[in-house]
């Protein structure tokens, strides 16, 4: 029996690999939108950071519709008789328990219960799943995948994805044909053959993310395009939504944790627990990666927490450190940002377990006015993630704005 | 008499002050009742249906002032407050021509080279004098103003700060700031720009809502007034509330129900009780009376104390202060459900700047002879509109592909001038029509086709605002914000503290400082002064402290 998972190996290419960023299918129309020639590196793909003003991108997230291009994340499809037996082995919830058409919030671990990586996991079909995540996992699947009957294919190139979020963006869909009234969030529906819908998004509010082969990228923009002309669609970059997924409590690779497999230093691993996400470990469910170390783990108070920081003032607490009762430095905020919608100074932040728990937190703030720094300490409160979810997000049927 | 018609406090008035004031006493444990006479809260911040499917900002129509303290003290965001910040603006000119006031710093740049190069440097220093007074007179809007003739240790304290803060100016910016509140505004603008369309464009922030003039003293307190708010920390920014105003004052209503406050609607304050100097409750229109220790009047100080409390409560020189009280109405507003987005052939197509303030007036002339107009008792024939098409930007506000536009208008007279004679009843429908015409007209000349797209329109006058909303004379501060009328002089010398001479009753609207536009200042002050006489200050006493 071949006990390693199939693959798809397709001819390798005789192009010699260029320098500098490649392009994704969206390309064309990014280009020709933006005015801000604000790009950045995300996974070697050119990508928006602004397209125009960061600001109006942002308020169209909140307050119409926007396109946002996603094609550069990593999408693996794991397929066969043990699909599901696979991908439980990866992450740390019970996929058993996630059904055909649904989508879930995933993480996984390496063996002692650190963070790899977070991203969501699609289940098209019984023996069928696509999982989008930030950083590359091809190897790291087959690994886990040694010894099960499964395909594993890396579709990252072959997969288009253009995330529509905002609370015009079923009206939108309505208007281009691909109405959705029923579809939950984190359900999965196919309106068309080749056209894939998820109710799922990385901004908190209403908003679907659509994917499709890169062929019909082009025709599938212009159609939303239209389609959006009365219902304030914008494209967006991802400056606008960084802002919209700390305001919804989101946390992201690279920022709020690092992944275990890029760090350096081993110390700077985190466990679900730390993060504030043991609610998606399943302790029940059989063997899977880490288990063992996160039940261990499950049973102690975490060293660490990271939580959420409204802060007092308005003064950005990017890179703050973080004082408990005076001067004692009690942690670091990972992510910063002034809500503009729900009009609060917040801050994801890492903090010692106990002085997560205890009030008198002050953010120590540097500001530059003028060509001179200012140090701030402004007392900070720990709150619940996520200031902003306003309930047009879950209405199904989704409202018309 | 029941325990139910029992309250720690009332507020007479559901405008957005009085329901700011209303929500930081129920939120300090106070069993508040608030008293609206409409069958909306709200007052100015409304939002309504008139014409299916569109919603009008009926009165007040965008959102700058409205203080970030606030909104945070009083989780607006939570209860359904939305602000959406709009960019840019334009003046059209009858030649075809037009200045845009981009949003996008080095386009602005450029557009005002292209109409006057050396107005560039112009207009940065102009805005740096504007921003300088501003970081200067923020901070004093969310504080009471002390009492310069008869000092109490608090007044000392406060005008020590005040001197600290000019002593922090310097000589020169102290000097600036007399300039500030005392100039003209197009004084003030001819000192740093020269092209008259520009200075046109600017203008209009110094003489809305102001009985008036751009060469009338004072008028470039008015200008700083409109530019001293902000939307997330961009000052003199300006945006939408998301559904209309009435989302403001909708998501006050919500945090006061959700802290326990009780409102009734449908009837007002007809009589504010008072009994041996001090105040008892209220009686309302339709013959029901609340008892209560504390009445707030979200009133102007006009309609307050002429209106509602009885004279003989009153010492003299008070009640003079208060008929003294200038209040006069000079605008209007046309509310216009359209069928499509108009076209504007002067502007490049789907240019960014038509979702901001659009504007036909082209040089100070031309507005100061709008003035002259209403000084005799006309509205203007060549008006000052400040129209802006929310539907641009906010989903809400009408159907897809159709526009909701909100047309202010400087100048109309509450009492229009016939016969040699001044009534407000001489706005009868003729009147509003041609009022109307007047506006639609000028809006034609530089959007051909405009009048074909109107679907409906609410035409509102001064006398409407006062009838409907309650406003002395429709005047939309509640008095207006000259420098006589300003800080320790607001609303009368020895009052501007939110307390009256009855004991109990205290004013939380825009005729106490720091003066009108949807700012929630006033009442939020006036509600700090409530709750420190009734000793109940500790829970709110951080959040202003922070503020």
């Amino acid at each position: 029996m071949n006990r390693i998972a199939r693959e798809t190996v397709s001819p390798r290419p005789r192009v010699p690999s260029r320098e500098g960023l490649a392009d994704t299918p969206f390309e064309p129309r990014l280009r020709a939108l933006s005015t801000a020639e604000d790009w950045m590196d995300w996974s070697g793909c050119l990508s928006p950071r602004a397209l125009g003003a960061v600001e109006t991108e942002y308020f169209a997230i909140r307050n119409q519709a926007t396109l946002f291009d996603v094609s550069p994340m990593h999408k693996y499809r794991v397929t066969g008789p043990d699909a599901e037996r696979v991908v439980n082995r990866l992450v740390t919830r019970d996929v058993a328990r996630l059904a055909p058409g649904r989508v879930a919030y995933v993480l996984w671990c390496d063996e002692d219960g650190m963070v790899i990586d977070d991203g969501t996991l699609f289940r098209l079909g019984p023996q069928d799943f696509r999982l989008c995540c930030q950083e590359r996992q091809f190897a790291w699947l087959h690994d886990i995948a040694w010894g099960f009957d499964v395909a594993i294919a890396d579709e990252t190139g072959d997969v288009a994805g253009l995330a529509l979020q905002g609370p015009t963006s079923h009206a939108v869909l309505e208007a281009a044909g691909l109405a959705l009234p029923d579809l939950r969030p984190f359900g999965i529906a196919e309106p068309e053959p080749g056209l894939v819908i998820s109710r799922t998004g990385f901004s908190g509010d209403l908003g679907y993310e659509l994917w499709l082969r890169p062929e019909g990228a082009l025709a599938l923009w212009d159609r939303l395009w239209v389609a959006g002309a009365d219902l304030g669609l914008r494209a967006i970059g991802f400056a606008a939504l960084d802002i919209a997924r700390i305001e919804a409590g989101f946390i992201m690779a690279g920022a709020e944790f690092q992944p275990i497999h890029r760090a350096l230093r081993p110390s700077r691993g985190r466990t679900p627990f730390e993060l504030g996400l043991g609610h998606l470990v399943d302790p029940g469910k059989p063997h899977f990666n880490g288990r063992r170390a996160l039940l261990r783990e499950a049973a102690r108070t975490p060293r660490r927490q990271l939580v959420m920081l409204d802060i007092e003032g308005t003064k950005d607490a990017s890179g703050a450190l973080v004082y408990h009762r005076g001067r004692r430095e009690a942690g670091h905020a990972t992510s910063a940002v002034w809500a503009p919608t729900a009009k609060r100074n917040i801050a994801f932040a890492e903090l010692d377990a106990r002085a997560a728990r205890s009030a008198g937190l002050r953010a120590e703030i540097y500001t530059l006015k003028e060509g001179r720094w200012e140090r701030t300490m402004a007392s900070a409160t720990v709150i619940d993630r996520g200031v902003f979810r306003p309930p047009r997000a879950r209405a199904t049927p989704p409202g018309r704005f | 008499m029941s325990r139910s018609d029992h309250f720690d406090a009332i507020v007479a008035g559901g405008g957005h002050n009085g329901l700011t004031a209303a929500c930081y006493m129920a939120r300090a444990g106070m069993r508040v009742l608030v008293v609206e006479k409409n069958d909306w809260l709200g007052g100015a911040a409304v939002s309504r249906e008139l014409h299916a499917g569109w919603t009008y900002s009926n009165c007040s129509y965008v959102c700058s002032l409205l203080r970030p303290e606030v909104v945070r003290d009083l989780d607006l965001p939570q209860h359904g407050l939305q602000v959406i910040p709009y960019t840019g603006g334009a003046t059209f000119t009858r030649d075809g021509d037009y200045f845009a006031y981009h949003s996008d710093h080095r386009a602005l740049e450029r557009e005002i080279a292209r109409l006057s190069p050396r107005d560039v440097e112009g207009y940065e220093r102009f805005s740096i004098a504007v921003m300088r007074q501003c970081r200067f007179i923020r901070p004093l809007l969310l504080r009471t103003p002390p009492d310069p003739v008869a000092p109490r240790p608090r007044d000392v304290a406060e005008l020590v700060y005040l001197l600290r803060r000019f002593h922090d100016l310097g000589p020169r910016e102290t000097g600036e700031a007399m300039r500030f509140w005392t100039a003209s505004v197009g004084d003030y603008l001819d000192g740093f720009i020269e092209n008259p369309l520009i200075k046109a464009h600017l203008a209009g922030s110094g003489i809305i809502g102001t009985g008036l003039g751009v060469y009338s003293p004072g008028t470039a307190y008015v200008l700083l007034h409109h530019y001293m708010g902000d939307v997330d920390g961009a000052v003199g920014a300006w945006g939408f509330a998301r559904g209309g105003m009435g989302a403001v004052s909708g998501a006050l209503a919500r945090a006061f129900r959700a802290a326990g406050g009780e409102v009734v609607t449908c009837s007002g304050v007809e009589r504010i009780l008072v009994e041996n100097g001090r105040v008892t409750g209220v009686a309302l229109a339709n013959g029901d009376t609340y008892r209560a220790p504390v009445v707030a009047s979200g009133m102007d100080v006009k309609r307050t104390f002429l209106g509602h409390v009885e004279a003989q409560h009153l010492p003299d020189d008070f009640l003079k202060a208060v008929r003294r009280f200038k209040i006069r109405g000079s605008s209007g507003k046309i509310n216009i459900a359209l069928d499509a987005m108009p076209r504007f052939p002067a502007a490049p197509e789907d240019a960014s700047f038509l979702s901001g303030d659009l504007h036909v007036s082209e040089s100070l002339a031309e507005l100061e002879r709008a003035y002259d107009d209403w000084s005799v008792g006309r509205w203007s024939a060549e008006p000052y509109v400040d129209m802006l098409i929310p539907s641009r930007i906010d989903p809400t506000m009408a159907p897809p592909g159709k526009h909701m536009m909100t047309v202010f208008v400087q100048y109309a007279p509450y009492d229009p001038e016939r016969d040699g004679r001044r009534d407000p009843a001489h706005w009868d429908e003729a009147a509003r029509t041609a009022f109307a015409d007047a506006v639609l007209d000028r809006i034609e000349r530089v959007s051909p086709g405009f009048r074909d797209l109107v679907l409906h329109a609410e035409v509102r006058t001064p006398v409407d605002l006062e009838r409907e909303v309650g406003l002395t004379e429709g005047n939309i501060f509640q008095g207006e914000l000259t420098f006589d009328q300003l800080l320790f002089n607001r609303p009368v010398p020895g009052y501007a503290d939110y307390r009256t001479p009855v004991k109990g009753l205290y004013l939380v609207g825009s005729s106490a400082h720091p003066g009108g536009g949807v700012m929630a200042a006033p009442g939020a002050n006036a509600a700090r002064e409530i709750l420190r006489d009734a000793r109940r200050l500790d829970r709110t006493e951080r959040a202003f402290r922070a503020a």
